[in-house]
């Protein structure tokens, strides 16, 4: 067939566009950090947060698409795959949280943790900066080890056509799945629970594990609706692909609905002193107003929409909802975060916006660069074949 | 269907192959099961064994999923309207090409998951605050978190039994008969035959027409279906 499948040239238009919008930005957030240091560091990890969620979702939706197979993993493959390789960007970008450690987090601060003796011995045994670093430097050794990976064998696909790299990756992506779902967990306690150093929550690492995964996949379904108004991808991807990625999404929304639910009702249910003290604030005032508009926008509206099967396969409306689930995910993130550093009531700095445009500028530029170093179409895949083989007759029509 | 019963109903062969359907041995027509009584049974056709009584429709043979799926597209935009595809497994593009864009399924399972959800809910409520009121850890009778794991078990359980039990109504299920299964070949439907039917009903049949329409879309086989 005829097989050139590079990235058309607007990825390359766009890599500029975000680069200039992301060096403006980060120079405006960079003002910030001497106009007021600690809110520059607070509008700074959330935002971190949420892109490195995106690059690790990516990540576990390509083992994911590995393990189950289908159609709809071969088209996205290759955006998933530019995204992992933005990791070792995060790893990079991960450094200002451990300099402004001190700002963030309550734990560096010892008359905070001098308080309680259980307080004490988690300073001393886990909650200790070089300790938080050592266990960052881990998870982004495991996660950039199994990106670099997938990413190498997939480059070799294509040039060999070979089964065994399909084995090999196949065969990576089960543990690999395993070990990212459980350092996101350690990940997400280490950066976000320990926020709070003495609530706990058992169910907070699942809760970051499915809201990366959608935010990841909101990404993708809007990159590939811009992949899909052009060649070579508009020859290939057909409304049903958009309708598969649609129910994921679905699945995922749901996901996230139920674990965040679950959260609540138990800590409502038991009602203790020690649990309830994370919703309080989030409940209250302004908090509270931005948890309602979490459940109806990033659940209830999304979830009725969804139902629907042609919007699910019209590229252009379910663009517009994934658009709003990646608000809605900065939102809930920020629901999540920023209340442990003002929980007296609902406080939003012009630092909150800038920060996560200046950092998703770099972050798509960067992106945008790796997408258009490889062939969309992973062609030497088993599966290449029969997904193609549908396509014309689509084209016909 | 009632004017179909006095017309006898011929099948010209293919001609360019001497094995294909209509000359296979077949049952006579009055001996074939469920047969609505017909006065014309008499046989006009030169070839015996061809021409039958009252019509489901006429059927095309095709022997893999693109040619039936292109044949469909064709055939709907001829303006045919009753017809229907048969295939060993799901086609995605075959229910587009027939014109198939909707069912009122989606909309049984919505009502049956709203009614569900909206039970399990107001059923909780009404043990929870009047018929068995229980003071627990100080909470309100009307508790809503509590009540919200049962309210989506109910929601999913009732849209579920909506969409069997509807799926089964729309399709008019179970059928322990259909007359496309008087045609001979189409116990290879389960295998690696595909088929399609224009079924009489439409307001655009007749019959020759359909039957060289059919030939037209270079089927393996065009043969009628017995009512």
């Amino acid at each position: 067939m005829n097989g050139n499948y590079s990235a058309p040239t607007e990825v390359g238009r766009w890599q500029q566009r975000a680069l200039i919008i992301g060096v403006v930005f980060t120079l405006l957030f960079a003002m910030g950090a001497f106009l007021d240091r600690s809110q520059f560091f607070h509008s700074y990890l959330v935002a971190y947060l949420f892109w490195t969620g995106i690059a690790l979702g990516s990540l576990a939706i390509l083992l994911l698409q590995h393990l189950t197979g289908g159609a709809w993993g071969l088209i996205i493959r290759r955006v998933l795959e530019a995204a992992t390789r933005t990791i070792p960007l995060m790893a990079v970008l991960f450094i200002p949280i451990i300099l402004g450690a001190h700002q963030i987090y309550p734990w560096t601060h010892h008359d905070e943790m001098s308080k309680t003796p259980a307080l004490e011995e988690k300073a001393r045994l886990y909650l200790n900066l070089p300790f938080f670093s050592g266990r960052a430097a881990l998870y982004f050794a495991i996660w950039i080890l199994t990106a670099y990976l997938m990413n190498k064998w997939s480059r070799e696909q294509d040039r060999i056509a070979d089964r065994r790299f399909t084995k090999l990756m196949r065969m990576i992506s089960g543990p690999g799945l395993l070990l990212l779902v459980l350092t996101v967990t350690f990940a997400s306690v280490d950066w976000a629970m320990s926020l709070n150093p003495d609530w706990f929550s058992t169910i907070y690492g699942l809760l970051f594990v499915i809201a990366w995964a959608l935010s990841a996949l909101a990404f993708v379904i809007a990159v590939m609706s811009f992949l899909t108004n052009r060649e070579p991808m508009s020859r290939i991807v057909r409304p049903n692909h958009f309708q598969d990625l649609g129910k994921l999404m679905l699945a995922f929304v749901m996901l996230w609905a139920y674990f965040a639910f679950s959260q609540f009702l138990i800590v409502w249910s038991g009602n203790l002193p020690e649990e309830i003290q994370w919703y309080l604030p989030r409940l209250r005032g302004g908090w509270g107003a931005i948890a309602v508009a979490v459940v109806f926008f990033h659940f209830a509206f999304p979830f009725l929409l969804l139902l629907s099967a042609s919007l699910k396969r019209n590229a252009r409306k379910l663009v517009m909802l994934a658009g709003l689930i990646i608000l809605m995910r900065f939102v809930d993130l920020f629901w999540m975060i920023a209340p442990e550093f003002s929980p007296e009531g609902f406080h939003v700095n012009w630092m909150d916006v800038v920060a996560p445009i200046a950092m998703g500028g770099l972050w798509l530029a960067v992106f945008a660069w790796q997408l258009s170093k490889r062939p969309l179409i992973p062609i030497n895949d088993p599966q290449y074949d029969s997904v193609l083989a549908q396509a014309p007759a689509h084209a016909e029509h | 269907m009632a004017d179909e019963k006095d017309k006898p109903r011929t099948v010209e062969e293919d001609g360019k192959d001497d094995t294909d359907i209509s000359a296979s041995p077949r049952l006579p027509a009055s001996m074939s099961p469920n047969r609505h009584a017909s006065p014309s049974l008499h046989q006009t056709s030169p070839r015996p064994g061809v021409t039958v009584g009252p019509l489901y429709g006429v059927m095309a043979e095709f022997d893999n999923p693109s040619n039936l799926v292109a044949a469909a597209r064709r055939t709907y935009e001829a303006g045919y309207r009753k017809i229907n595809g048969y295939s060993p497994y799901p086609i995605e593009e075959l229910w587009e090409a027939i014109g198939f864009h909707h069912t009122r399924l989606p909309i049984i399972v919505l009502v049956g998951g709203i009614i569900g959800g909206l039970g399990g809910f107001l059923m909780q409520y009404y043990l929870s605050v009047f018929d068995y009121p229980l003071n627990v850890g100080g909470k309100p009778f009307n508790s809503w978190p509590a009540f919200i794991p049962i309210t989506f078990e109910t929601t999913i359980l009732c849209a579920a039994l909506a969409a069997v039990f509807g799926m089964l109504a729309l399709n008019k299920l179970p059928q322990p008969y259909h007359p496309v299964f008087n045609a001979p070949n189409f116990k290879l439907a389960t295998r690696d035959h595909f088929f399609l039917v224009i079924e009489a009903n439409d307001p655009r049949y007749e019959h020759d027409e359909v039957v060289e329409f059919l030939k037209s879309l270079e089927p393996k086989e065009v043969t009628d279906v017995e009512v």
